[in-house]
């Protein structure tokens, strides 16, 4: 347990929020557009090895943030294509991500089957 | 004529954003959710000895059920005001935006509101991920050949 | 009744019965609460749902109007009703139990004078003894609708209005009362060539402008001739922006002009945003507050212009600018 761990993450989280509020606010986005933004920036990040490193110093900062969803696929995507070649690319995307995304819509499920919407 | 009027005085009363508030308050609730999940991570590599692949998942889960319980609660749009930004980045927002929907749509039924409005908004996101993923991956797949 | 330049009708019998006004829990903690006639104390108003809410709204306000005239739902000869959801449904749910011949009126939130103007004319030309005219909203049924479910943690920005939750009613008779509707201007559709749905309240400045524009210019009228002069639901900064409009046409609104949206909420204690809008907002205002200043004497002739934006999700993705359309009544007390 590193204090500069702890530090790093908050930055490295607080600054891509920062980011896309920035981007919200002056370029009038809508939050839809934004979180797809960065899916598909955390994606191409891939492709520049940038978001390993990201990772690597901003650590639970860089993958809390939907743009490591984006990465997860991709990464995932990679894993499988280099086992089982190309079509590793469609049945292994989902890999790293499943939990996230099955749990989600377990606790949506469940949490929309016991609460009341207060408006 | 008068529509040029129109548009001459829209355009200049256009209301304006208090960009570095927001800022500000999108960073510092995106740190601390960052936070969060750097605890869960740590309490999950090192107290509970699980290897990094399956802690960095179960982080994952635990963020997504803690938004999903404030969401039920109705204490998730009052954080998602104050922090913008802030709540919709981390993957709590994707879990808050497929509660919210489900839960709406509860005076629908289970079938009809609950199991089909639950990706109305995070289903932008799955699809965009998929896809970009796909072109990521098919890239780097070609360029490593 | 005949009508009068481009857009307007003088009206010679009609006058206003009673009225009602219904409204929730934000409402009642704003500075009009006590000009309503009841109120709930939740948005779910009793009943399982939002949709449901409001159709509990509508009927109170309905129910309240009858009492309050002395009269039973069969004495109604018509009515005429709309709300913002698809389909006019609370309306047309809300009446399955009164056998009154039903007009469903889509106007968004200048759904409360639409309504009183078609009532007007067919009472004016001879229809009937008793009409009535009623609208309603509802926080949480028009941002399910209109934008996104309200446990959705999206952050709303300033410029936003907030949709009133409540539902007003009038009963028009030609029997002289001390309220009266004299004049009314029908508005035509307005495009603002704005795309931004979250500014509604500045979208529909140039409808506004434009009623006023007419109305003024129909009727020969000065501004300063009534007491009070209301928009719907501009709110803050489509208020701002109507003056800057007006200006530019050489129309100086002054300290009688407000906006029904400004009024019906503590614009600083509470969390509304830009300040009220749909189609209560006006209705409530009008129905509660004008009504009854005027019965005690202190409003004499009041210009109520409600404002609505025509528009829908679809054609917001679709990039479309938003139209807007704005109906102006004149009400003045009997002396």
């Amino acid at each position: 347990m590193n204090w500069v761990d702890y530090l790093m993450a908050f930055l490295v989280g607080g600054l891509i929020c920062l980011i896309a509020q920035i981007l919200l606010d002056c370029f009038r986005l809508l939050p839809v557009h934004l979180v797809v933004l960065f899916v598909i920036v955390g994606s191409f990040l891939e492709i520049l090895k940038i978001y390993d490193w990201l990772i690597k110093i901003g650590r639970a900062g860089a993958l809390v943030p939907i743009s490591s969803f984006g990465h997860s696929l991709t990464h995932a995507a990679l894993l499988e294509s280099e086992k089982i070649g190309y079509l590793g690319i469609l049945t292994g995307v989902f890999d790293l991500t499943a939990g996230g995304i099955a749990s989600a819509i377990l606790f949506a499920f469940i949490i929309a089957l016991v609460f009341k919407p207060k408006g | 004529m008068e529509k040029q009027i129109y548009q001459k005085v829209l355009n200049n009363t256009k209301v304006k954003r208090p960009v570095v508030k927001n800022s500000l308050q999108a960073f510092l609730v995106g740190g601390i959710i960052a936070l969060l999940g750097q605890a869960l991570l740590d309490f999950y590599q090192l107290v509970v000895n699980l290897e990094e692949k399956v802690a960095t998942s179960l982080m994952s889960i635990t963020l997504v059920f803690l938004a999903s319980l404030l969401t039920g609660l109705g204490i998730y749009d009052r954080i998602g005001q104050f922090a913008g930004a802030g709540s919709i980045i981390p993957i709590t927002g994707f879990s808050n935006s497929m509660t919210s929907a489900a839960l709406e749509s509860k005076s629908e039924g289970i079938v009809l509101g609950i199991m089909t409005n639950m990706f109305k908004l995070a289903g932008a996101v799955i699809v965009a991920g998929i896809v970009s993923a796909f072109f990521s991956a098919t890239l780097i797949y070609l360029f490593s050949r | 009744m005949r009508k009068v330049g481009k857009q307007s009708i003088v009206f010679d019998n009609v006058y206003l019965k009673s009225s009602s006004a219904v409204v929730g829990p934000l409402e009642m903690q704003g500075p009009l609460a006590k000009y309503f006639d009841a109120h709930y104390d939740n948005l779910y108003c009793k009943k399982q749902n939002w949709e449901q809410a409001e159709m509990q709204l509508f009927t109170d306000a309905l129910d309240i109007a009858l009492v309050k005239g002395n009269l039973t739902p069969d004495e109604i000869d018509l009515i005429f009703a709309g709300d913002l959801n698809n389909q006019i449904t609370v309306a047309n749910y809300s009446l399955r139990d009164y056998s009154i011949p039903y007009v469903g009126v889509y106007g968004a939130c200048s759904t409360s004078t639409l309504s009183l103007i078609n009532g007007a004319c067919l009472l004016d030309g001879g229809f009937g003894r008793y009409i009535m005219c009623a609208t309603s909203s509802h926080n949480a049924t028009s941002e399910r609708q209109f934008r996104y479910p309200t446990e959705y943690g999206g952050q709303k920005p300033d410029s936003i209005t907030f949709t009133v939750t409540g539902a007003g009613a009038g009963i028009l008779t030609r029997q002289i009362t001390d309220v009266r509707l004299t004049k009314a201007t029908v508005g035509t559709v307005v495009d603002s060539g704005t795309t931004d749905s979250l500014d509604m309240g500045r979208s529909m400045a140039p409808a506004a402008l434009q009623t006023l524009k007419a109305h003024l210019e129909d009727f020969q009228e000065d501004l300063n001739s009534f007491d009070l002069i209301l928009t719907g639901d501009l709110s803050t900064y489509g208020a701002k922006t109507l003056k800057e409009l007006a200006r530019e046409f050489k129309i100086e609104l002054g300290n009688n002009y407000h906006d029904c949206g400004m009024l019906v909420y503590d614009l600083d204690n509470q969390p509304v945003f830009a300040g009220g809008s749909g189609c209560a907002c006006a209705a409530v205002v009008m129905y509660g507050y004008v009504v009854k200043q005027m019965l005690a004497g202190r409003l004499n002739k009041v210009l109520i212009i409600a404002t609505g934006a025509l528009l829908n999700p679809i054609m917001v993705a679709q990039k479309e600018t938003i139209p807007g359309i704005a109906h102006a009544v004149v009400l003045e007390r009997v002396k």
